[in-house]
């Protein structure tokens, strides 16, 4: 029997991941597994109302329960000044409602009891008394004028309107327009859905009040700023506030806000003496929680008579719900959403878009994707789409004739984005080869004589993450840059600490991954830790795909700066001079002489027990990186779907994901990543609706109504690479959590789109279900 | 409080009695009294699957049964499904095949693949995606987790098959 050598751990090994022994078991440690002795429960007394006045809150019968320890309400909250807070976008929420409620599912009161049960039973006993108002539930109603005024309690606010923000040239993008042969133009929705990792979001606050020690077990995908939050809001001596987030059962941006659960549950503590713990069930966490996307898109596309794009015009509408809690960094409005010139050499654009209040949950989070990235990918490739059904050019060539060229980069777009690299048509060919795309377009044809409806959709997406640079983007005034701090043992074994927090990502197999490659110590031996504040270096977290591009390139950069000591006590070992020193794969050696070397091991022991007079012992450091530039994540993905005409149901036949991230450090954790973005991916295009009635009442608000993809509906993915190195990384990473779910709507879509648009179809609103392509077919006298 | 009633349930194949609100789940049974919290709660609505079990070998959600329903019955949960300190072949697969990324849902997802598994040794990739269709996963798309019970279909087999060879060398 051949013996395999295990795999070290290097860059480019699919090492099988080091967390999985303890969730195989059954061991993983979430937050609700998290139990204190003495700990008490919380349950939240919500609005049933979308917009409605109070006028008095009766919590006797609620207090009357055996088993109570408390009720608290907003007049309570109030009292310590907490009953408000600020949001990640400088406006502020409501913890508990005092004056009104905005939106269905606000928090009113609370309950503190001995058990879950009983403090669940107890919440429904308290009486609220509610003058119900009109309700405003888009952002064109809510824009009206005489329109309800949501936000009446904020100081010079007169109307629903939150900001105008705009982005590019409207001066070059008008002449562009004027000079164009053609105009393409594409209205369309991205609705609003919910990002609902399967683990909701969660509290277990334990305030010692003989130490004022606040210890915070979170769901948070960004500890460290939530510690700094808690501080500022809740007044209490950042020192004294220790944030751990346990295993996280999914994020996908649930978990970066600040929820009124978690501070009204560190206040009840602070105030009882006593832990407790408050975990969401599923339709709290999807009616209050963070949502995604609820943009509405109107994109015009000039172009010339080849096919050749000249500018883009894009305005925009958002719909934020009742308090402005976008999760996004504070100059920038829409997000990184200047990335809406996408793949292509555009040499003019303008965006405008517009915010406003409406009686609907706040959030506003990036649902697996670098704030606001998905909607501007999913609107480029529409309008591509569209533009090619109206020169009749096929969605491929119209592409090719406008991909921003290899040579070409760095490349500064319309938007003043610099693009780090890429290589376009190279992802576009190897997609279009695995795909057989030729054949498919054959069949096609013949299948459309016969009155058969298939297509093939495209979308060669260009996205954005990584963000810093520290001095363009922030949370709350928060720069984003990220650290790890590494501590080899004189065993030679080490442990790494991130700012970044893994939801799932696998970033304790792929972190030690980076020090393997850059130290040569096994990955095997390599501790990875983090979401604990009081034991890991300053972060800003895990989302906008962010992980890997900053928190990857500190680990690099902080294991570089170790090994630079490491040769220095090489060369005291060797009896040679630093700078003579060579390093290959955990070995130092002189130059010319790699036969006579020291192991990594060996220079760990020494730097504890065998130093060079002057030489600082440990071998131990931490970097705090603030990248230069954001990375540029790229692929094509292409969608073959069959429509049958007299339901409408769609059928997706293949799905073709070529991806290029740059240098992949694990590729089967990669290619899981992109799995899980394809599905959700296709989850929003044809299933996942957050939606709501004239009335405010959320229609979506468990999952029977929010329909998640199951192993049922999911297709196959068939998946293929290129890799072009991001030039301003350290290993030339450039981020994968959040390209599928970024690239894949529009591509799922554009195949629906590229079925029925002979018939004089263009657009489809997602989720794209079955009565909605029947309606458009109907309408066209195409349906069966 | 309401009056409890006393249950008995063998739970990973330890009889545990306990007397118990009529009204709790039995997921909240093994959770918080019994300590068990690789069974996890997702939904609390029978969609997700996280809190899949066996009871008496049949993959229940546990979020939607009592614990009174449990009485006298067997449940099988993540923690009983090692033997003697080795891995059950679905636990090794899932790692091997990289069939979870968060864990959350992994316990019920592993569950639902033994009872599976149990019925049909050779199951069609639309066989193991048509079995789990009631857990839900977030993370990993699914093509992962096909694998990994193709890959512990393979081993379990083949487990199955030493006995059956030496017994019929032995005949």
């Amino acid at each position: 029997m051949a013996v395999e050598t295990p795999l070290k751990g290097n860059i480019g090994d699919s090492i099988k991941r080091k967390e999985d022994d303890r969730f195989i078991r059954g061991k993983g440690n979430y937050l609700d597994d998290v139990n204190l002795p003495g700990m008490l429960h919380m349950a939240i007394n919500r609005s049933p109302f979308a917009h409605a006045r109070i006028k008095s809150i009766n919590t006797a019968a609620a207090q009357a329960v055996p088993g109570v320890v408390a009720v608290v309400t907003g007049e309570l909250l109030a009292q310590h000044k907490l009953a408000w807070m600020p949001t990640l976008s400088g406006d502020t929420q409501a913890v508990l409602a005092t004056d009104k409620v905005r939106f269905q599912g606000q928090e009113v009161a609370c309950v503190i009891a001995n058990d879950p049960y009983v403090a669940r039973d107890a919440a429904a006993l308290i009486e609220v008394d509610y003058d119900v108002l009109q309700a405003v539930v888009n952002p064109q109603q809510a824009l009206k004028p005489g329109a309800p005024l949501i936000r009446d309690e904020k100081e010079g606010q007169k109307d629903n309107h939150i900001y105008h923000w705009e982005a590019g040239d409207k001066a070059k993008t008008d002449e562009a327009f004027s000079k164009a042969d053609r105009v393409v133009k594409l209205d369309t929705f991205y609705p609003r859905c919910h990002p609902s990792p399967l683990e909701t979001c969660g509290i277990v606050a334990d305030v010692n009040p003989a130490t004022g020690h606040a210890t915070l077990w979170m769901t948070s995908q960004a500890p460290h700023a939530h510690r700094t939050l808690f501080a500022i809001v809740a007044g209490l001596p950042e020192q004294n506030i220790r944030i751990i987030s346990p295993d996280i059962g999914g994020g996908f941006g649930n978990k970066v806000p600040i929820y009124p659960g978690y501070v009204v549950a560190t206040a009840a503590s602070l105030l009882i003496g006593k832990p407790v713990k408050w975990v969401e069930d599923r339709s709290e966490n999807l009616i209050s929680t963070g949502f995604a996307r609820d943009y509405y898109m109107s994109g015009e596309l000039a172009l010339r008579n080849d096919g050749r794009m000249l500018g883009l015009r894009v305005k925009m509408l958002s719909d934020n719900g009742a308090f402005y809690a976008d999760a996004q960094p504070t100059k920038f409005r829409a997000g990184l959403f200047h990335i809406v010139t996408g793949s292509y050499d555009l040499p003019a654009a303008h965006v405008e878009t517009d915010g406003a209040y409406t009686n609907k949950a706040p959030g506003g989070v990036a649902y697996r994707c670098s704030f606001r990235v998905t909607e501007a990918s999913y609107l480029i490739e529409r309008l591509v789409e569209s533009a090619a059904l109206e020169m009749k050019m096929d969605p491929t060539e119209i592409r090719l004739k406008n991909f921003i060229q290899p040579e070409q980069f760095p490349y500064m777009s319309a938007t003043g984005f610099e693009y780090d690299s890429g290589n376009y048509p190279r992802a576009m060919q190897v997609a279009l080869d695995k795909l057989g795309y030729k054949e498919l377009r054959k069949e096609q044809a013949e299948k459309r004589k016969k009155g058969e409806l298939m297509g093939i959709g495209v979308a060669s997406f260009t996205e954005v993450v990584g963000a810093g640079p520290g001095k363009h983007y922030d949370i709350a005034g928060l720069r984003m840059f990220d650290s790890a701090e590494l501590r080899v043992h004189p065993t030679g074994k080490a442990i790494l600490k991130l700012g970044v927090k893994s939801q799932g990502q696998g970033h304790e197999t792929t972190f030690a991954q980076i020090v393997t490659e850059e130290l040569g110590i096994p990955a095997a031996d390599i501790e990875v830790q983090e979401g604990d504040t009081d034991n890991t270096p300053y972060g800003l977290g895990t989302y906008a795909s962010r992980s890997t591009p900053v928190g990857g390139a500190a680990t690099a950069m902080v294991s570089r700066k170790l090994r630079d000591k490491a040769k220095i006590i090489a060369a005291h070992l060797l009896e040679a001079s630093a700078a003579d020193i060579e390093f290959d794969h955990g070995k130092f050696f002189v130059r010319g002489s790699p036969s006579k070397s020291k192991t990594i091991q060996d220079v760990a022991f020494a730097a504890y027990t065998n130093l060079p007079d002057g030489l600082e012992a440990g071998l131990e450091g931490v970097t705090y990186y603030d990248p230069p530039n954001m990375t540029y994540p790229f692929g094509t993905y292409l969608v073959v779907v069959d429509i049958d005409r007299g339901t409408g149901q769609v059928k997706v036949r293949r799905m073709v994901a070529v991806d290029d991230c740059g240098v992949r450090i694990n590729p089967m954790v990669v290619e899981g990543q992109i799995h899980g973005g394809l599905t959700e991916g296709f989850g929003i295009a044809f299933m996942e609706l957050i939606t709501f009635d004239e009335e405010g009442n959320c229609i979506g608000s468990n999952f029977t109504d929010y329909l998640l993809p199951t192993s049922w509906e999911t297709p196959k993915f068939e998946m293929g690479e290129t890799v072009t190195p991001s030039p301003h990384h350290p290993i030339g990473a450039k981020g994968v959590g959040e390209s599928a779910t970024v690239g894949s709507p529009a591509a799922y879509v554009n195949a629906v789109i590229d079925a029925v648009g002979h018939l004089g179809i263009r657009n489809i609103d997602m989720p794209v279900t079955s009565d909605k392509v029947w309606a458009a077919l109907n309408e066209k006298g195409a349906a069966e | 409080m309401s009056v409890g009633q006393l249950i008995t349930v063998t739970v990973n194949g330890e009889e545990k009695s306990a007397e118990v609100e009529p009204r709790l789940l039995l997921v909240h049974f093994l959770r918080e009294k019994l300590r068990l919290t690789g069974t996890h709660i997702g939904c609390d609505t029978t969609h997700c699957g996280a809190c899949t079990v066996l009871v008496d070998g049949t993959p229940v959600k546990s979020c939607t049964m009592l614990a009174v329903q449990a009485d006298g019955q067997q449940v099988t949960t993540v923690e009983g499904l090692m033997t003697g300190g080795a891995l059950h072949p679905i636990q090794a697969a899932f790692k091997e095949e990289h069939g979870l990324q968060c864990g959350f849902c992994t316990p019920g997802m592993m569950l639902t693949s033994v009872a599976l598994l149990k019925e049909n040794q050779d199951p069609t990739d639309d066989d193991i995606r048509w079995a789990l269709s009631g857990n839900i996963c977030r993370c990993t798309g699914y093509m992962n987790i096909v694998k990994a019970v193709k890959t512990a279909a393979v081993q379990m087999k083949a487990a199955a098959a030493v006995p059956a060879e030496t017994a019929a060398v032995r005949n």
